[in-house]
């Protein structure tokens, strides 16, 4: 198997344990303000998704990530299919030829941009994409700019998307399920911004594992790319 | 004929509409469609597309939907299929009998299927 599709499939099985082991936190959240499936839903498709990676033959990326998505468009009935899935599978192409930081990096654009599109979300709507704006900017940045390795900008990403999840806590939501809601949706934490960062951080997990060699982890990992605790929106 | 698909969250719910669209439909071919595929509630792309092939006979498909995911799921589907298919941008039910009368004209297209959709919007009720 390529070396890293066999990655990326084991970063769908460890997403797929992380969303069961989180199933009833996130139906507790989206219970609040939403319709609380979204915990079973996440557990099942991922799930459905990790064995259908696992009988592909000699996957390259690109393959493993399309037959996630189109998985989770059939097993999740809810909006949950088409942002998370419909989008990976838009974005799969991206991956074509393996995965590289030029690669990584249009991926996660395409994949917001869809999501966005989709949704017809934007950053301050308390949804996914307010994790998922600051993490996709965070990580082109932290590439392109800062000249970090793949693994490296993928941790910046994740702390950007962590700031983006708590910023969903106090704003009232104007998409979604929980936008029937109004002003009562105020005080409660975004379940779909929340199991964006979830599966962002498996994916920093098993990539600092697999994709990465000891030796190129970062020494500093404290240095910033944007200051901790500000909002990320440009 | 143009051919319709109702999508909800609820398959019940789903059947219902298609039930009040059809009796003033005439022939149009109705397709309910609706839940998670597990007995919930919820919308399923692949199902939606499974309707709007079986609505179709090749003068195309306007697709009627409810709430957030059916929006979503619905657009995925018609992506993902050969037919021309568009959504109609109206109340579900109200645009469904709509639809339904507006397909059975013999000069019927999917825009004019979809317009006399849309045109539910501005129903007033009382």
């Amino acid at each position: 198997m390529s070396e890293q599709g066999a990655a990326v499939v084991a970063a769908v099985a460890a997403v797929a344990d992380r969303l069961e082991s989180e199933r009833s936190h996130l139906t507790d959240l989206d219970s609040a303000i939403g319709d609380a499936d979204h915990g079973g839903n996440m557990a099942r498709g991922w799930a459905a998704a990790s064995e259908a990676v696992a009988e592909l033959d000699d996957p390259e990326p690109a393959e493993v990530v399309k037959t996630t998505g189109k998985t989770l468009l059939s097993e999740v009935g809810g909006a949950a299919g088409p942002l998370y899935g419909g989008s990976l599978v838009f974005a799969s192409p991206e991956l074509a030829d393996g995965i590289t930081a030029d690669s990584a990096v249009a991926f996660a654009e395409t994949y917001l941009e869809k999501v966005q599109d989709r949704g017809d979300a934007r950053v301050g709507d308390k949804t996914m994409v307010d994790a998922l704006t600051p993490a996709v900017h965070t990580f082109k940045k932290s590439v392109e700019v800062d000249d970090m390795t793949p693994v490296e900008a993928l941790a910046k990403a994740v702390a950007a998307a962590g700031r983006g999840v708590d910023y969903t806590v106090p704003i009232r939501a104007s998409k979604g399920r929980a936008s029937y809601l109004g002003w009562r949706s105020v005080g409660h934490q975004d379940p779909g911004a929340t199991s964006t960062l979830y599966i962002m951080e498996e994916l920093l997990d098993v990539a600092t594992a697999r994709l990465e060699t000891p030796e190129q982890l970062p020494d500093d990992a404290e240095s910033p790319t944007i200051p901790d605790g500000e909002v990320t929106e440009d | 004929m143009v051919g319709l698909v109702v999508v909800s969250h609820s398959q019940t719910a789903a059947a219902g509409i298609a039930e009040v669209a059809g009796e003033m439909g005439g022939e149009t071919r109705i397709e309910p469609v609706g839940g998670d595929g597990q007995g919930g509630f919820g919308t399923v792309a692949d199902d939606i597309e499974d309707a709007v092939e079986a609505a179709d006979t090749g003068d195309g498909v306007v697709v009627l939907v409810d709430l957030g995911s059916a929006v979503m799921n619905a657009e995925v589907a018609i992506e993902m299929s050969d037919a021309e298919a568009v959504i109609a941008d109206a109340p579900v039910l109200e645009g469904a009998v709509n639809a339904a009368v507006a397909a059975t004209s013999p000069k019927a297209t999917v825009d004019s299927v979809r317009e006399q959709g849309e045109a539910a919007r501005g129903v007033e009720k009382l």
